[in-house]
């Protein structure tokens, strides 16, 4: 009996003697932190992707807690919806930004770039890429090995198995932006996401002589130029043999895409063609003709 | 016998021209001359098109400190100045040349006499070298006439003769020291002046007994000139490895080779360098061991730079029809090209084709920890840990683990039983780290 | 023309790959099979045969149904698994204990943690300790060792290890060190014969399958190691005590086949003699001091466990580390 009473009392003793230097070290270590960094942090969608320019989610949560105004702070991930809790909580006034989301900038299937040699190395585009031009013409185009897939927190980019492309999933991205940074090739961009992620761009990055880029691919951009005179906006410009749609000017109509003599330009998730071409004007978009591909 | 005194393989040698003598090969019909054959900046085109050329005329001059002439290598017009697809498949600056004749400048000396004297000083020497294009052509072409002037505060006190020729395949460096010994020793003589050393080492493989055999004939009355007989090992060819093994002495992580006294240059560079200080001719040829099992005349073949590869081929016997693989250079360092219609360049030291048979690497399978390739590399490193740290992206446990050190030689991946491509990834991540280093430093030395 | 292949440099390969070096070691281990043949019968083959035959259905059959892999059977690894766990148990040992052996050793040994190159523990070992605490009955009672097997049923007395455990000067100085050498005493079947087992090594050694680090370090601790402790007793005596701590028991065996598994063993020279260093210290301190007769499972088991903090901190030599210029 006596055996149990002083372990009991022993135990209890040296308990309280550790909770009490515990508690002295927490007290003494203590780092005074705004709670609200913490209630941000768990609206945000934690995938540490680094979209919004800092290191990780916590981090762009301190940042948003610091920050006199939330201009130009965007969480790509997790889009406005998340930006206006953030604003509610922090009491400070939200700022809309515009959707945007990746896109690839290369339709160079087997198909249309047929494979001249075989690549046998690490499967990985950087190291193809700073080995050689890759197994097809195009020194420009994609290689297939997947680094935007592997750097893709959010799962949303997926080799195509028959086209050995990237395809995005437009409604899981979160425009972060990884991919387009892992990509040597630099042929993912982040782009304006149109209603129902519509979007016109030049899918191809040879920057080419138009008869050497076309020997390589046939959905090649040649360079003609063709695609800026008939654009009414100044979306287009040619540079280096290759034409560029700023997203940001880009009113979708579509004019570009049937000029294109090599269907180098790309109209996605428009609806299928009905009747006529109707001209378009001002940023009101109505679905006209062409179907998308 | 001496060698170097970490890692290292020994591949099968295949030196199967070995012992053939050099020929010479025909001229093109058309010269594509790259405006990069050396490492550092392109050269600066300095003709036009239309312009004819003689041989030896300067078409290019060296853009930077690191950077070299180019001359041409043949007589004729120029048709265009352009891009062409070199070995990597990438377009890259080069002028065009249409062969006519075969006209030399008259300034060079085309006589085979030997002329041993030479009265000019060490900074002429240096002059002419710059002058002429010389670069390493051993096959990392780094320009010559850097090398011989190391940053104040290094004195060299010894030169070293690369004469290992340690890839498999290549003879190249073997039958131009068996036709040139002469002229050899007097490029030698002529770099010694140059940095003022009054040592030479000439480190050669026992696989040459030959070429050992020659020059310590050639050198046996002198003491300025020793010949270093060299245990068969890979990568022995490389700067670090031939300092280990024939003085003894190890480059600090990050430092330059001069550090440790001695200054290595390839045999072929000795000769080229004889070439253009007592001949004044500049690079414009080399040998080229066009060789490989299935080619009907592998040979040692003297070629003008700016050939195509394909013709070289032709050269020796055709394209066999079985080819899976073309490597510019020795098989455990060239680059492997699809394109061969790529010209060749100062660093063309040989052409391998191999069989399709042979062509393919082996599916890779997980590592099973055997510490083959810690044991063969020959930086200290460990490839394993360094490839898997930069394929999950970990690059601080690369730099911890001084990937930057990495020679590329490729012992890691040749030794690995589980056919892992351990050097692609660990070249890939050097190049990663280094970038980051450089980024550090500049901003250090900004703030 | 084909379509050229290109890649990274190096483009040749030494032609040795691990199916090879798998194979290199059942080769090895031919010798130790054979005399064990002679002396313990059918039996060993049998043993051997279902411990083989269990280790690969068992890898076939986890790879294929429960990890959706395709099987890797042809690397070799789980018939030298089933060699190695075989070698390691008494030839009259029930097969049905070789079989739950199998199945722990490729199951919990190696599949569990991700399969081939990411185990921890040597399988074989992690098989037979799971056995040896499971069975201690039938794992320890020994067959008598005859020409052909002719005597296997009767069960051997007290080992080599139990009569060095006991420490009677008298009794250590009537065994032959010539029955240890050529494996006519009680044992695991695989490791009764030292000479079969050091000709493997010799052959791993000429193949470049293995180092000598690893084995030479462990057999050289545990003499000196052994030497240390007895040699109050007389030097005469303290050699012939770490002789036999040498040739008795799993040692050889282990030291040479079990300790060097590639797997489980520190990458660096270094590392690699630290690591033969410890295993030869556990070994003798449990031979001796310990519950057990025999401790080289346990001492290669523990070690196995360090090995990843041995990679931390032995790196290799490294080129221009230390600068010797002068």
């Amino acid at each position: 009996m006596n055996i149990i009473i002083v372990s009991i009392i022993s135990l209890a003793i040296i308990g309280a003697i550790a909770a009490l230097i515990l508690h002295i070290i927490a007290q003494r270590f203590k780092v005074d932190e705004d709670p609200r960094i913490d209630e941000v942090e768990k609206l945000l969608p934690g995938a540490n992707c680094g979209g919004c320019g800092k290191a990780g989610c916590r981090n762009f949560a301190e940042s948003c807690v610091k920050a006199d105004s939330l201009e130009g702070m965007l969480c790509p991930v997790g889009g406005n919806n998340v930006m206006k809790q953030i604003a509610t909580i922090l009491g400070k006034e939200a700022h809309e930004a515009e959707a945007r989301v990746a896109v690839v900038r290369c339709n160079g299937t087997c198909q249309y770039r047929p494979q001249i040699n075989t690549y046998e190395g690490a499967h990985n585009c950087t190291i193809t890429h700073n080995l050689y031009a890759g197994d097809t013409g195009c020194a420009y185009g994609c290689l297939g090995c997947g680094d935007c897939v592997s750097v893709c927190s959010l799962g949303a980019i997926s080799i195509d198995p028959d086209t050995h492309l990237p395809v995005v999933d437009i409604d899981i991205c979160g425009a972060c932006g990884a991919c387009a940074r892992a990509c040597p090739r630099n042929i993912i961009e982040v782009r304006k996401k149109g209603t129902k992620g519509r979007g016109v761009y030049v899918a191809c990055m040879n920057k080419e002589k138009g008869g050497v880029a076309r020997k390589a691919c046939q959905v090649a951009c040649i360079g003609c130029g063709k695609c800026a005179k008939e654009c009414k906006f100044d979306a287009i410009t040619i540079a280096n043999n290759l034409s560029y749609i700023d997203s940001d000017k880009c009113k979708m109509c579509r004019k570009c895409v049937d000029v294109c003599p090599t269907g180098a330009i790309l109209a996605v998730n428009f609806p299928p063609k009905k009747a006529v071409e109707q001209v378009v004007s001002n940023n009101s978009v109505e679905p006209t003709t062409q179907s998308d591909n | 016998m001496k060698t170097f005194s970490i890692g290292g393989v020994h591949p099968r040698e295949n030196k199967i021209t070995a012992g053939q003598p050099i020929v010479t090969a025909p001229l093109p019909q058309q010269a594509v001359i790259l405006l990069s054959q050396h490492i550092g900046a392109p050269a600066q085109c300095v003709v036009e098109k239309g312009d004819s050329v003689k041989v030896g005329t300067l078409l290019a001059k060296a853009n930077g400190f690191v950077s070299a002439n180019i001359h041409s290598p043949v007589s004729g017009t120029i048709t265009k100045i352009e891009t062409v697809a070199d070995g990597s498949g990438y377009q890259k600056p080069a002028i065009y040349i249409n062969v006519e004749g075969d006209e030399w400048e008259e300034s060079i000396d085309r006589s085979e006499s030997l002329i041993t004297q030479c009265d000019l000083s060490a900074q002429a020497i240096i002059d002419k070298i710059d002058q002429m294009g010389i670069v390493g052509i051993g096959g990392a072409t780094f320009p010559t006439k850097v090398k011989l002037m190391p940053p104040p505060g290094m004195k060299p006190e010894v030169l070293i003769i690369n004469a290992v020729e340690c890839e498999p395949y290549l003879t190249n460096d073997h039958a131009l020291m068996l036709a040139k010994a002469d002229e050899i020793i007097v490029g030698i003589e002529i770099l010694m002046k140059a940095i003022n050393v009054d040592h030479t080492y000439i480190g050669i493989e026992d696989n040459k007994p030959d070429a050992i055999e020659l020059f310590k004939q050639k050198t046996q009355k002198r003491k300025d000139i020793e010949v270093v007989r060299l245990q068969c090992r890979y990568p022995q060819g490389g700067e670090k490895q031939l300092i280990d093994a024939v003085i003894g002495r190890q480059v600090a992580s990050g430092a330059l080779p001069v550090s440790t006294g001695a200054i290595v240059q390839n045999v072929a560079t000795a000769f080229a360098v004889y070439e253009a200080v007592q001949k004044n001719k500049p690079l414009i040829e080399r040998v080229v061991t066009v060789t490989g099992k299935s080619l009907t005349k592998p040979g040692n073949y003297l070629a003008r730079m700016g050939m195509p590869i394909s013709q070289l081929i032709e050269v020796a016997g055709g394209m066999p029809e079985d080819t899976g693989k073309i490597v510019l250079g020795g098989p455990m360092m060239g680059r492997a090209t699809a394109n061969i219609d790529t010209p060749t360049g100062k660093g063309t030291s040989g052409i391998l084709v191999i069989p399709e048979s042979k062509a393919h690497r082996s599916e890779p399978s997980p590592c099973i920890r055997c510490a083959k390739c810690v044991a063969a590399c020959p930086m200290g490193l460990e490839p394993y840990l360094l490839s898997k740290a930069v394929a999950i992206g970990n690059l601080e446990i690369a730099e911890e683990r001084n990937i930057y050190d990495c020679i590329e030689c490729g012992c890691c991946s040749y030794s690995c039983p589980a056919h892992r491509p351990l050097l692609d990834y660990i070249r890939h991540g050097k190049g990663k780290v280094m970038a980051i280093m450089r980024a550090r430093t500049s901003e250090k030395s900004n703030s | 023309m084909n379509k050229l292949v290109v890649s990274p440099s190096p483009h040749i390969h030494s032609g040795l790959s691990t199916a090879q070096c798998m194979y290199g070691v059942l080769i090895a281990l031919v010798p130790a099979f054979l005399t064990s043949i002679y002396f313990f019968g059918i039996n060993a083959v049998l043993v051997t045969a279902t411990a083989v035959v269990a280790c690969m259905l068992f890898e076939y059959l986890i790879q294929k149904y429960l990890l959706h892999k395709p099987p890797t059977l042809s690397d070799g690894t789980a018939i030298l698994t089933g060699v190695l766990l075989a070698f390691n148990l008494p030839a009259n040992i029930p097969l049905w204990i070789v079989v739950i052996g199998s199945l722990f050793a490729i199951g919990i040994g190696k599949m569990a943690f991700g399969g081939l190159g990411n185990n921890i523990f040597n399988p074989a070992l992690a098989g037979r300790i799971f056995l040896l605490i499971s069975f201690p009955q039938q794992m320890t009672s020994w067959p008598t060792p005859s020409p052909w097997g002719a005597n296997v049923d009767a069960i051997t007395g007290p080992t080599t290890l139990n009569i060095l455990k006991r420490g009677n000067i008298e009794e250590i100085a009537n065994i032959d060190v010539i029955n240890a050498l050529i494996g006519n005493n009680g044992g695991s079947f695989g490791e009764v014969s030292a000479i079969a087992l050091v000709i493997g090594f010799i052959y791993l050694l000429w193949r470049k399958i293995i180092t000598w680090h690893i084995p030479v370090s462990i057999i050289l601790t545990v003499f000196l190691f052994s030497f240390a402790v007895t040699v109050g007793q007389g030097i005469e005596y303290a050699i012939i005590f770490g002789e036999l701590q040498i040739f008795s028991g799993g040692l050889l065996l282990g030291a040479i086949f079990m300790a060097t598994d590639y797997v489980t063993s520190p990458m660096t020279r270094g590392g690699m003699i630290l690591y033969g260093i410890l295993i030869g210290i556990i070994t003798v301190v449990i031979r001796l001091w310990g519950a057990y007769p025999e401790g080289m499972s346990f001492a290669i088991f523990i070690m196995n466990g360090a090995t990843p903090l041995i990679n931390k901190y032995m790196k290799p030599k490294r080129y221009g580390e230390v600068v010797k210029n002068g």
